[in-house]
């Protein structure tokens, strides 16, 4: 019985997006069910009950959710080309990174995004105080995983690609070329690696949906804000 | 000498602590606790978690570990002898994972709103979901645990440590509130699993009385209501 791997996905989730890279360094052969997340498939319904979203791995029938933990069983899974170290500290740190790059850069990056006025402004400093000590991370290396991409690079990853259409969407700068020098080059390096490159969603119909997420969400804060707020 | 070459950084009422005095447990390895104060952070411990500045951390060979979660698989790889604290298949492994992120991630953080709830009505929906999520985790261990006594089966291993060490704040939530969220006619399962984990050798000394753990809540709440009424207007 051959190896069955179906990835469920959408055409802009950069959670998603981090599978597709996984399965493509790896060389597994998938296929590939885009989802429209406004209109979720009953398999999707079914594969991720508790969260209903994309990606879903599905490997000889059964189910993982979460990046992360996809991730993972992609690497235990599939050992050619390995995108955690082997060592077991460097293991616990780049688990720690993942963490730190989800929890506080996305966070504070897209809250830098989506919010308007003060919020804004403290989310750009969050965000400037957390790219510095990735930028302190990259000393002396040319991706997180070293000499070529691995895990944190692929958690990571979204930031080579969005960072650049928020900027453009709501005219400030998030990552600094002169402040994060190394962080800058490291998502040039990255953008531009092969399957990176070859799997980016096309950029005016991000900017699109970005713009309109933006939109949403300046609509619906002064619809509900009183002069107090 | 063993016991100084393994330190950790916690406090004694920090759930996400107790998880890496659980699995040290587990693994038998010796270890010196450096019972540490928040409101005054050794610099061992700045240190060591200079960006999130937080307990635990986990120190072996001078090397410092931070994340509850990155520690208990540190533990369980570089001290990879049985028994094990994640399941050994990839496909398992994933399982446990995927309900610690969710138990992390949503349930902990419907527990913790249940504090920051104000009035009566939020309080109400903050404990229903609680409730709601340990539904959730009920039919997870239905799965996971396939008849057995825990969520690894006949030994506790990750997916036991990541919801076991919130039982005692799920005990402060109960009194606090006067209602029962750990329902024994609801989550049958989860009831008869958390008694066997608290008693389970690797657990039962090192857990905090959660009667103690109430006070100090109690101590805790009442401090930062205080603080709530003194503090000036927020313009």
């Amino acid at each position: 019985m051959g190896e069955e791997v179906k990835l469920f996905r959408s055409w802009s989730s950069p959670f998603a997006l981090r599978i597709v890279w996984a399965l493509e360094i790896k060389g597994i052969e998938y296929e590939a069910v885009f989802e429209d997340l406004s209109n979720k498939s009953p398999l999707l319904l079914q594969y991720n009950p508790v969260h209903k979203k994309v990606p879903i791995l599905v490997h000889n029938g059964r189910p993982i959710a979460e990046s992360f933990v996809i991730l993972e069983y992609i690497d235990e899974t599939w050992k050619q080309v390995p995108l955690l170290p082997k060592d077991p500290y460097e293991r616990a740190m780049a688990r720690f990174w993942a963490k730190f790059c989800e929890d506080k850069v996305l966070t504070s990056i897209w809250s830098a995004f989506i919010k308007q006025g003060k919020e804004q402004e403290e989310a750009l400093v969050a965000a400037a105080e957390n790219l510095k000590f990735l930028e302190k991370e990259m000393k002396g290396k040319k991706f997180f995983g070293g000499e070529r991409i691995g895990y944190v690079d692929l958690v990571l990853g979204w930031l080579a690609n969005l960072v650049s259409i928020f900027e453009e969407i709501i005219g400030l700068k998030i990552v600094d070329e002169e402040k994060f020098p190394l962080l800058y080059s490291w998502m040039q390096d990255f953008a531009e690696a092969p399957i990176i490159r070859d799997n980016w969603p096309p950029r005016d119909k991000m900017i699109v949906k970005f713009q309109a997420l933006l939109d949403a969400a300046i609509a619906s804060s002064s619809s509900s804000s009183s002069s107090s707020k | 000498m063993a016991g100084s070459e393994v330190k950790v950084l916690g406090t004694w009422a920090s759930p996400f602590a107790l998880r890496v005095h659980i699995a040290l447990g587990i693994k038998s390895v010796k270890y010196e606790w450096v019972e540490e104060n928040l409101e005054a952070k050794s610099q061992l411990l700045l240190e060591s978690n200079p960006i999130n500045k937080q307990v635990p951390v986990l120190i072996h060979h001078h090397k410092p570990i931070c994340e509850s979660l990155a520690i208990l698989q540190y533990i369980d790889e570089a001290w990879p002898s049985a028994p094990s604290i994640l399941p050994s298949d990839p496909y398992h492994r994933a399982v446990a994972r995927f309900w610690a992120a969710y138990i992390d991630h949503k349930w902990f953080t419907w527990l913790k709103g249940v504090a920051s709830a104000e009035g009566a009505e939020a309080k109400k929906a903050a404990l229903d979901r609680v409730r709601e999520g340990l539904v959730v985790v009920e039919e997870a261990f239905g799965k996971c645990s396939k008849g057995k006594d825990f969520f690894s089966g006949d030994r506790i291993g990750y997916l036991d440590i990541v919801l076991g060490c919130f039982l005692g704040w799920l005990y402060v939530a109960e009194k606090r509130n006067d209602v029962k969220l750990l329902d024994e006619e609801k989550m049958p399962g989860l009831a008869a699993w958390a008694i066997k984990f608290c008693l389970d050798g690797a657990v039962k000394d090192v857990m905090p009385d959660k009667d103690e753990l109430l006070d100090y809540a109690n101590m805790v709440f009442q401090a930062m209501a205080k603080a709530k009424l003194n503090a000036p207007p927020n313009y």
